[in-house]
């Protein structure tokens, strides 16, 4: 039977019978006092509702660029050129960045929530998904609004 | 002209009902080692018996520093809820021919909850997110002379979650409550539920802003281990969605 030393040096002894376990869920003087709020029922509110229209939205994008009148072989500048000179695709393309950028950040910051154990390594790789988040959807914004189909 | 019995010579090999099962069981011992090790016990058993009397005959017949919690071992104390061949059961509602003791048995404590010794874990986190909920009538207004009646309809709409025997076997089987034990876990919100649609409670707004948290119903992600792992067989995850539809539903 071997005796086990703690990280600290100690073996066990009368003082100290054992090594210390951490509990994972103490409340501790830092852990906040409230985090309620309806951040987290928007948040899931929004995902359904979104959820929903995109289903309608990518199918009726990935019909129209892949399968119907030619599929994909008639994709070409003058093609996207010609769909953007309406402002129902427009609008149909920019709802469509919005919903999936913001769809896809709000279950990714779910995922880092469940799984980052750390707080450090939590909040880098949620300082990384905002910043994509916003950079794509106002980059696809600012290209949607300002495209110009008589570039050179 | 005779009545037909059974010829008792056949049966005579099959007299004993016993077999020989292997139990493979977690053990640590804070006092020895740091880790935690799997140590097997073969023992001879009748596999009618259950999980609880196996673990009985070890530590009163092989080795009696065995830790392990159990009360009233017939299903309705909670106490012995454990990670049987890897899914969370209660010790004395499994039977050991349910569980294929051809093959070793493991048993180890539940997860996500600090182990103490052996199969005990320190079960305040589960208690203090219980406590949390305020799983107690709150009624206002002036108190009844006699019983406060309700209807058979109005007691039939929360009926499922009143079977909860705090067990643990649904919060230590959900994978948000492994990684992030600040949720408040299927258990605490299971006895919510019973109090939030019980027609004779008024502090069910009270109760659904507690679980509108950050760490409350909506980190639930459906997984639905916990209504696999339930022992009264509630529909755990059935009564979380119900909580999240009432949180959306009273408000707007």
């Amino acid at each position: 039977m071997s005796v086990i030393i703690d990280a600290d040096g100690n073996t066990p002894s009368p003082d100290n019978p054992a090594p210390v376990i951490e509990a994972p869920r103490a409340r501790t003087a830092r852990s906040p006092k409230s985090t309620r709020g309806n951040f987290e029922l928007y948040g899931w509110l929004f995902m359904r509702v979104s959820g929903v229209l995109l289903t309608v939205l990518v199918i009726g994008h990935l019909l129209i660029q892949l399968v119907l009148d030619g599929g994909v072989s008639r994709i070409g500048f003058a093609f996207v050129a010609g769909r953007w000179a309406s402002p129902f695709w427009q609008a149909w393309d920019l709802t469509m960045l919005w919903l999936a950028t913001l769809h896809g950040a709000n279950g990714l910051r779910t995922v880092i929530n469940d799984y980052a154990e750390r707080p450090g390594t939590r909040f880098w790789l949620k300082w990384l998904l905002y910043a994509a988040t916003v950079f794509t959807v106002l980059l696809g914004t600012l290209v949607i609004f300002t495209f110009d189909p008589n570039i050179r | 002209m005779s009545t037909p019995t059974l010829d008792k010579s056949d049966q005579v090999e099959d007299a004993t009902p016993y077999i020989t099962a292997t139990f493979r069981i977690r053990r640590f011992n804070p006092e020895v080692a740091a880790e935690a090790t799997w140590e097997d016990f073969t023992i001879e058993i009748d596999p009618k018996e259950r999980v609880l009397d196996a673990l009985h005959k070890i530590k009163w017949e092989l080795d009696g520093t065995l830790t392990f919690r159990r009360s009233c071992a017939h299903g309705i104390c909670g106490s012995d809820a454990m990670r049987i061949n890897g899914r969370n059961r209660l010790a004395c509602k499994t039977l050991i021919k349910d569980i294929n003791p051809e093959k070793p048995i493991t048993v180890e404590a539940i997860k996500g909850l600090t182990l103490l010794k052996d199969l005990v874990v320190d079960m305040e986190p589960f208690f203090q997110a219980y406590r949390d909920v305020m799983p107690f009538l709150v009624a206002n207004g002036n108190e009844p002379t006699r019983e406060r009646l309700q209807s058979a309809e109005d007691r039939e709409r929360f009926d499922d979650t009143t079977k909860c025997i705090l067990c643990a076997a649904c919060t230590s089987s959900c994978p948000v409550f492994w990684n992030d034990g600040q949720y408040f876990g299927p258990a605490a919100i299971v006895n919510a539920h019973r109090f939030i649609f019980d027609s004779r409670d008024d502090a069910g707004e009270q109760r659904l802003e507690i679980l509108n948290d950050r760490d409350g119903v909506w980190r639930c992600r459906t997984t639905f281990n916990c209504t696999d792992a339930c022992p009264r067989g509630i529909e755990v995850t059935k009564a979380i969605q119900e909580v999240k539809r009432a949180l959306i539903t009273r408000r707007y």
